[in-house]
């Protein structure tokens, strides 16, 4: 009997560890050359088409075969995972702040990330226009129109995405330019602006589903490649883009992860990867995904031609840079906290 | 002389030890400490904190939500499990085996595959939203679409539960209330509904459990419009997005209470019918 | 628990009293139908015609894509992983409560049926309170290089939470009603209890073990909720073929969205036939066996 108990044990023993093993081995490190690139929302096909065209590319230079994985989502929403361990060589997120964040709360991205490439680590820049319903039925023409009542806005929620807070300042930047300094009138306007949006999406994408695909609302704030892209998606017979008269230069920025990417191996792939963002071929496919490159001349006139000439706010000159803009607007208490407590 | 109470009664048979040992390994590793954190994180923020959150109007909308129309969606399905049930049982037709086996299709089909073909089917642009939609009834992205895969993922637990109680059935009740000339609906109504009664009562709290935990085959044909058709599952996964891990478990453990607290209702009520039927219930 | 069934052979009854007129069971008949057709047949058809809105090869290019083959090869993975151990956790579970009897057996039961009653994705959120970073294993488990959450371990772990009580429920009733007079003889004739599982116990339950096997299976393989919170939704790495979809879906790519649900749906299907399949047999391995 007493044999038996112990075999029977051991049974059992046998599989603890099997299972415990499988837990721990799954959890080790991987052999093959991969590189995890963790982004916001909207640039799903456009990362879908670059990694293949930086694999390709690796492997004519290099020999080696290189895996490329991405991960989408809020680009805040994000930031946090990989602060959390998300096991990112490369981010490629919406906005500085975010980046600095990933910096300061894990220590994984050194604090000059930002001027280690060139144009503030920014390969491309995007902007804010509106996506209506075809026809225009509710006649949008500019941010004054969105704070008409009966008026349904679709924007992310600036706690999880990166577009949604380029929305949140190119709003209230409008508004100081129509109301000046006077802090009670603009922060009337975003409250009107925010208490029309019947729901806050967690990223860009989501806002772009729920309007195109749910068909709530009336407008849609957010990224111009967005817009375009829905354009191509859904045909333009269904949709139609307006440029506001005022707009924010959106920045999405890129940087390696050199707490992930500890190996020299890892570390020279991923800024292989980053460099080619801002290579001829990196900008020519940006361009395509309806992205503003920094390199013009690299790009097909024909894309260059969907963008829509805009007066653009930018985050430094009007708004102090984007550690003070981040601090005044977005964190814990902030004006968008206050604008948008006490409602419901 | 007082009999000694013992742990466990003797039994020949090995292995008690061993297995109950292991048995409860697993169950502490797996459930019993995962849950505890659960309930530990939340106790940190402390009962006035879970009343706060809990209270906040988007929460409570998303509570409200997901339990009104979870408590709906059981109850449509007892009606429609047991009439389904009740034919599947007693009538004979072509492709009867079929569609009984049929049945448990919500069981087998993942959650998110419901949900993208629960959306496809009744979108505004979809077989069934499009004519609904000409008629000015909107299903997917609105409340009533959450009810329709309430009713899809429910449906199994009822008709599975009242089956085999329906085919135990004794003739000679019904017999009897025949011969005593009752028309043959009111035979239905008190002599066989109150049998069943019980089945249809375990049904209902199965598929009441299941629909307020639902996740999958919700959250692509919700509107998830916060206080209109927001889930709260849903609403965890938000708070957790948006990194607020305390509001993610107070609403977690919350709906966990919620449940329980009904479920323990419920089935208090199953056994005092069971006891007043005078069946051996469990 | 309502698994397990016999197969119900309808009631042939001539005598119009203690009968429903035949107008009134065409009603009931037809309205039965026309719900099942409704709500199981038209969900089922419309993922199938959706995922070839585009042709098959659009199809077919949908499933072999390098991320869908990655999710794939991840859902067989933490099938392969997470229902053996539940087996496991199963089989022990059933000697335990079916063959002996001790205090706080019924809690126990309650116990294991716990996680039917947990929401998934509560479940997954637990785990993140456990092996997150800021879980209360976190620190630890950062230190020593480990990844739960947002990797491999944590999507086994939230799976098997799960599908715990599916082989056990399975395997409870169906060794309380079998009874251990098998056993007790084996033991009188001296066998070692090792040799009573293999022979006398395994044999008597494999059907009721395969079907709590396949009920777990098909729960593993199609969970969303829970392994939606604890993956890192890195697509080709820890997307498993639910949230492949859902990423498909956000993608725009609504072929490729179904034409990977209809590989979900495919397996629904086969477990259904299974299932079907071993209840018949079941059914005459066991005879009067009801639940209520």
């Amino acid at each position: 009997m007493r044999v038996s108990c112990f075999r029977a044990i051991l049974g059992h023993l046998v599989a603890a560890i099997v299972f415990a093993v499988s837990l721990l081995g799954a959890a080790a490190a991987q052999a093959e050359l991969s590189l995890l690139n963790v982004s916001y929302d909207p640039t799903r096909e456009f990362y879908r088409e670059f990694n293949a065209l930086f694999a390709a590319d690796w492997k004519s230079r290099m020999g080696e075969t290189v895996t490329i994985r991405t991960s989408h989502g809020g680009s805040g929403s994000q930031a946090r995972a990989v602060i959390d361990g998300l096991k990112a060589e490369v981010v490629t997120l919406a906005l500085a702040p975010d980046i600095d964040a990933i910096a300061a709360k894990s220590g994984k991205i050194p604090a000059d990330w930002q001027s280690r490439r060139p144009n503030n680590s920014s390969p491309y820049t995007s902007t804010i226009v509106f996506l209506v319903r075809k026809g225009n039925p509710k006649a949008i023409k500019d941010w004054g129109d969105l704070v008409q009542s009966g008026v349904a806005v679709v924007t992310p929620n600036p706690k999880t995405s990166g577009g949604a807070r380029w929305n949140y300042l190119a709003a209230w930047g409008y508004a100081k330019s129509k109301f000046g300094e006077d802090d009670a009138n603009i922060r009337d306007f975003m409250k009107a602006l925010y208490g029309n949006a019947p729901v806050l999406d967690t990223g860009a994408r989501g806002a772009t589903l729920t309007f195109t695909q749910r068909g709530i609302g009336d407008v849609l704030i957010g990224w111009e490649n967005e817009a375009l892209l829905a354009l191509s998606e859904f045909g333009g017979d269904k949709f139609d883009i307006v440029a506001p008269s005022l707009s924010i230069l959106a920045e999405p920025p890129v940087a390696v992860v050199e707490g992930n990417a500890k190996t020299d191996g890892a570390r020279k792939i991923a800024e292989a990867y980053l460099d080619l963002l801002y290579a001829p071929a990196g900008q020519k496919l940006a361009a395509k995904h309806h992205f503003r490159p920094r390199d013009r001349g690299a790009a097909d006139p024909a894309d260059l031609a969907h963008f829509a000439a805009l007066d653009l706010l930018t985050v430094d000159k009007d708004f102090g840079g984007w550690p003070a803009a981040q601090a005044k607007h977005f964190s814990d208490g902030g004006t968008f906290d206050q604008i948008f407590a006490g409602r419901r | 002389m007082a009999a000694k109470l013992r742990f466990v009664r003797h039994s020949p048979l090995p292995g008690f030890r061993l297995s109950l040992g292991a048995t409860l390994l697993w169950l502490c590793v797996l459930v019993l400490i995962p849950i505890g954190a659960l309930v530990l994180r939340a106790s940190e923020v402390g009962p006035v904190g879970i009343a706060e959150i809990a209270l906040q109007p988007r929460v409570f909308a998303a509570l409200r939500l997901s339990f009104s129309l979870s408590l709906a969606a059981a109850a449509f399905n007892v009606v429609l499990g047991g009439i389904v049930a009740w034919v599947l049982t007693r009538y004979e037709f072509p492709g009867r085996k079929f569609f009984d086996a049929a049945v448990d299709l919500p069981f087998a089909l993942p959650t998110a595959v419901a949900g993208i073909a629960l959306t496809a089917i009744y979108a505004p642009n979809g077989w069934i939203g499009g004519p609904l939609a000409t008629l000015g009834v909107k299903v997917a992205f609105a409340p009533l679409g959450i009810f329709v895969a309430l009713i899809f993922i429910g449906l199994p637990f009822v008709v599975r539960t009242v089956e085999p109680v329906l085919a135990d059935l004794d003739f000679e009740m019904e017999e009897a209330s025949a011969t005593l000339s009752a028309h043959r609906f009111r035979t239905i109504l008190l002599v066989i509904v109150p049998s069943l009664i019980h089945a249809l009562l375990t049904g209902f709290v199965l598929a009441f459990a299941r629909a307020v935990g639902e996740y999958g085959s919700v959250v692509f044909i919700a509107g998830n419009i916060p206080f209109v058709s927001e889930i709260a599952p849903l609403l965890v996964v938000v708070r957790l997005e948006e990194f607020d891990v305390p509001g993610a478990t107070t609403v977690a453990v919350v709906m966990l209470a919620l449940s329980f607290f009904m479920l323990l209702a419920v089935n208090s009520l199953r056994a005092w019918i069971g006891r007043r039927l005078g069946h051996a219930f469990v | 628990m309502l698994s397990s069934k016999v197969i119900i052979e309808p009631m042939r009854r001539d005598r119009d009293a203690i009968c429903e007129s035949p107008p009134a069971r065409r009603a009931l008949i037809a309205f039965s139908v026309v719900i099942l057709v409704l709500f199981l047949f038209v969900p089922l058809a419309a993922v199938f015609t959706e995922a070839l809105r585009k042709g098959f090869p659009a199809y077919l290019s949908a499933i072999v894509a390098p991320d869908a083959l990655a999710a794939m090869i991840l859902t067989l993975t933490v099938a392969a992983i997470c229902v053996p151990v539940n087996v496991v956790f199963g089989i022990a579970a059933a000697w335990a409560i079916a063959r002996f009897e001790f205090r706080c057996k019924r809690l126990l039961e309650t116990l294991i049926d716990l996680p039917f009653s947990v929401p998934p994705v509560v479940a997954g959120l637990a785990f993140v309170l456990l092996f997150g970073a800021n879980g209360y294993f976190g620190v630890w488990l950062d230190r020593h290089g480990i990844e739960v959450i947002f990797a491999l371990p944590g999507i086994l772990l939230a799976t098997t939470f799960v599908t715990f009580p599916f082989v056990a429920r399975e395997l409870i009733p169906l060794m309380q009603q079998q009874g251990s007079d098998d056993e007790q003889a084996a033991l009188t004739l001296g066998a070692s209890p090792l040799r009573i599982f293999l022979t006398v116990t395994l044999p008597n339950i494999k059907w009721g073990l395969l079907y709590g096997v396949l009920l777990c299976n098909a729960r593993a393989m199609g969970e969303f909720g829970a392994v939606a919170v604890v993956s890192g939704h890195v697509r080709g790495a820890t997307n498993t073929l639910p949230l492949h979809i859902e990423a498909l879906y956000q993608d725009y790519d609504l072929v490729g969205a179904f034409a990977v649900a209809s590989l979900l749906a495919l397996l629904a299907l086969v477990t259904l036939i299974a299932k079907t399949a071993l209840e018949w047999r079941f059914a005459g391995d066991l005879a009067a066996q009801r639940r209520h």
